[in-house]
């Protein structure tokens, strides 16, 4: 057994989890103490574990849709989406031009939702109620939005192979508009709660520092990535949908803390309203889902008075889509990093073999590395910054 | 990189490493064999051309009932360069083992336990391979084609948690 | 009449019973279990908005010790389902169990290997609350039913 600096040689073990007010789950981690030291940190997983990737091969392209909005169910559309965008390479259609900057819009509001309910959870696991209630607010004006375009607060199901549900409903981008003109105002709110904020400060600066060579040796992304300063943002990189008509930054950090990871996030809370401005001034008219006939159901009213819609509604809801014989991987710049899927085709109407690379998975993989050698408090701190949704890294 | 410069290298750099390769949709797979793999993964890192210095994911997919191979899959990316490349390793159904490439990427570590749980396929040289997201006494591998997607666990837990009330 | 005629119209007079389960009633403390998605709406309750605070049942406490409310809200694993009956053993008497959402009441949309098909395998349960996820609203009501349930109970 080690020594230990008291001259003693017991380290204690503590459990933290898997019901923990701020393990944000089911997260389970066996702590082993020296005093108050860290030595060692080992996270369990799984207690979350719902067998989506399994079911997936039990669903149609399409059936497979409502399961992905609880992967990570705070972010929705960003999940729809990257499921979507790797059927629609499968099979290798194009996507009408309005529903590409509708994707991008809800996308960027999702982003917005995400990072406050982060803002809101790690502020309170530090100590500071009152953001949650600031956050909360944003948030149901938010849900209002979302409920607009698909009837439901949170899982939305709203992107469809080939486009989007619907078009978005009267009255939608007034709703929208008001949002992003009063965001800012909100922003700041916040920003005068925590930025200054002596005891924020001292809880986060320093705090769980990665380098950005062990941030890209451990798979790091997204925001947890880039406040190691490592400039890789999916939608720059590797534009998909509308992404490359957008003018925006990519927030970096420089110390890869705590500390900086939040700035990062509320940095990207304004530059995802910039992008949803710019998309109210630029979203064009047309069809909000593609046409090609075995991809997207024709619209409802001619199923209802035309005969060969009637028979493509029918084949297509019986048969399911059916993608040629391959395989892709397509990722997206999900709010918590780079969400892939990883979709084998076997030519059936169903998917042979799906693979999710959730972010939340493999940036909780680097939580030891970030808490091990310091206090018992600052895994709180680490594992809000890292905004870990429990759903999508058990699956 | 783009693909085709990618393949001309890799011809020329590992030829008897691999078995195969194909473009489907942009995306160029190469299919390696078993026993290099360790080596071809450190070739996509250290070559400065390649660069790929981030594993995106790592998986398993099961082929045993139509080619009797487990397949496990990694996705490389390069930050610098920013491109992709899959790598393929068909691996026996009879003997599922493939060497670890944890000290290649480190971020391989829970990928690799993953794929261990939800397959069977051991990892030769991993530093912690336990099961990662199914409880430790949990039997069967559930990814695998032929486990039951309702499991096999006993119909109800009612005579484990509730069996003392009236 | 009785006794009230005596005491004039200041004092009220009325059963121990009504008056413990009225205490009890407008004082829960839930034990917010939270799993998955339905966490997320759980949370929205006691926010702003819905504000649970109204029905006196906003002081969510992590530690079962000081609850008597259970609120089951997400999906129970197999994995999972001893700390969920851990917990429950954890809390003193009475309490009460809220079952949110479709995968606490039967599985929901996961019938797979790893998902418990019902709460009710693991615990009692007061109330079952469909929906994936239930609105806010419809948590707030789960929890008025549970204050009728209480206002029946014998001491």
């Amino acid at each position: 057994m080690p020594t230990t600096s008291a001259k003693t040689t017991q380290l204690m073990s503590i459990n933290m989890g898997p019901q923990h007010p701020s393990t944000h789950g089911v997260l389970r981690l066996i702590l082993e103490m020296d005093g108050e030291t860290i030595t060692r940190a080992v996270p369990d997983i799984g207690f979350l574990h719902r067998g989506v990737e399994k079911l997936a091969e039990y669903k149609t392209y399409h059936q497979f849709i409502p399961l992905t909005d609880r992967l990570d169910y705070v972010a929705p559309f960003s999940n729809n989406l990257a499921y979507a965008l790797a059927v629609e390479k499968l099979i290798g259609v194009e996507i009408p031009e309005r529903a590409q900057h509708i994707r991008v819009m809800l996308c960027e509001l999702t982003r917005i939702s995400s990072h406050l309910l982060w803002l809101a959870t790690h502020a309170l696991d530090i100590g500071a109620m009152t953001v949650f209630f600031y956050c909360f607010r944003e948030r149901e004006t938010l849900y209002d939005v979302f409920e607009m375009v698909s009837g439901s607060r949170m899982n939305l199901s709203y992107i469809r192979v080939g486009g989007v549900a619907r078009d978005l409903p009267g009255g939608f981008l007034k709703s929208v508009e008001k949002f992003v003109t009063e965001f800012p105002s909100k922003l700041n709110e916040y920003e005068t709660l925590l930025k200054d904020n002596p005891i924020w400060k001292k809880r986060t600066i320093g705090v769980g520092s990665i380098s950005p060579e062990d941030a890209i040796d451990y798979g790091l992304s997204g925001p947890s990535l880039r406040g190691s300063g490592v400039n890789w943002d999916v939608r720059k990189a590797e534009p998909y949908s509308a992404y490359d008509k957008y003018d925006f930054d990519v927030p970096l950090g420089t110390h890869g803390d705590v500390y900086d990871r939040y700035r990062v996030r509320i940095e990207e809370m304004i530059q995802s309203n910039r992008i949803v401005k710019q998309a109210l001034n630029i979203l064009p008219k047309g069809d909000h889902i593609t046409h090609v006939p075995n991809v997207a159901l024709p619209a409802k009213e001619a199923v209802e008075t035309n005969m060969e819609s009637m028979i493509h509604h029918f084949k297509l809801i019986t048969d399911g889509i059916c993608p040629p014989k391959g395989e892709v991987y397509s990722c997206v710049e999900a709010p918590k990093g780079e969400l892939g899927f990883y979709i084998v085709s076997d030519g059936s109407s169903r998917p042979y073999r799906l693979k999710i690379r959730p972010p939340s998975f493999v940036n909780l993989e680097a939580l030891p590395k970030m808490v091990e050698g310091r206090l018992l408090p600052d895994v709180v701190a680490v594992i809000g910054s890292l905004d870990i949704v429990l759903g999508e890294i058990d699956r | 990189m783009n693909n085709d410069l990618i393949i001309t290298l890799i011809k020329s750099s590992l030829p008897e490493a691999i078995i195969g390769y194909h473009e489907f949709r942009g995306e160029l797979t190469f299919v390696v064999k078993k026993e290099q793999i360790t080596q071809v993964a450190e070739f996509f890192k250290k070559n400065t051309e390649l660069d790929c210095s981030y594993l995106s994911d790592l998986c398993g997919v099961d082929k045993v009932e139509t080619e009797g191979i487990f397949e496990v899959v990694y996705h490389l990316y390069s930050i610098r360069k920013k491109h992709r490349v899959r790598l393929k390793v068909p691996i026996p159904a009879g003997n599922p083992t493939v060497s670890t490439v944890t000290d290649i990427w480190r971020t391989a570590n829970w990928h690799e336990r993953e794929t261990y749980d939800m397959f069977g396929i051991r990892f030769q040289g991993h530093p912690d391979l336990r099961k990662i997201l199914m409880p430790e006494d949990f039997e069967g591998h559930p990814l695998r084609k032929d486990y039951p997607i309702h499991g096999r666990q006993p119909a109800t837990l009612r005579n484990v948690y509730r069996k003392d009330e009236a | 009449m009785g006794i009230e005629s005596h005491l004039g119209d200041n004092i009220l007079t009325t059963t121990l019973t009504t008056m413990v389960n009225w205490a009890r009633k407008s004082s829960l403390w839930p034990m917010p279990f939270g799993l998955a998605c339905c966490a997320i709406e759980m949370m929205a309750v006691v926010a702003p908005r819905h504000d649970l605070a109204r029905f006196g049942a906003e002081v969510f406490r992590f530690s079962p010790r000081q609850s008597d409310l259970m609120i089951v809200a997400g999906t129970l694993t197999y994995k999972m389902a001893s700390v969920a009956r851990k917990i429950y053993d954890q809390m003193p008497e009475p309490k009460w169990v809220i079952a949110m959402g479709a995968c606490a009441v039967s599985g929901g949309i996961f019938n797979t290997y790893s998902v418990v098909q019902g709460l009710e395998q693991v615990m009692p349960v007061d109330v079952y609350l469909p929906g994936c996820p239930p609105r806010p609203e419809a948590l707030i009501h789960a929890i008025m039913e549970i204050q009728k349930k209480i206002q029946k109970e014998s001491l």
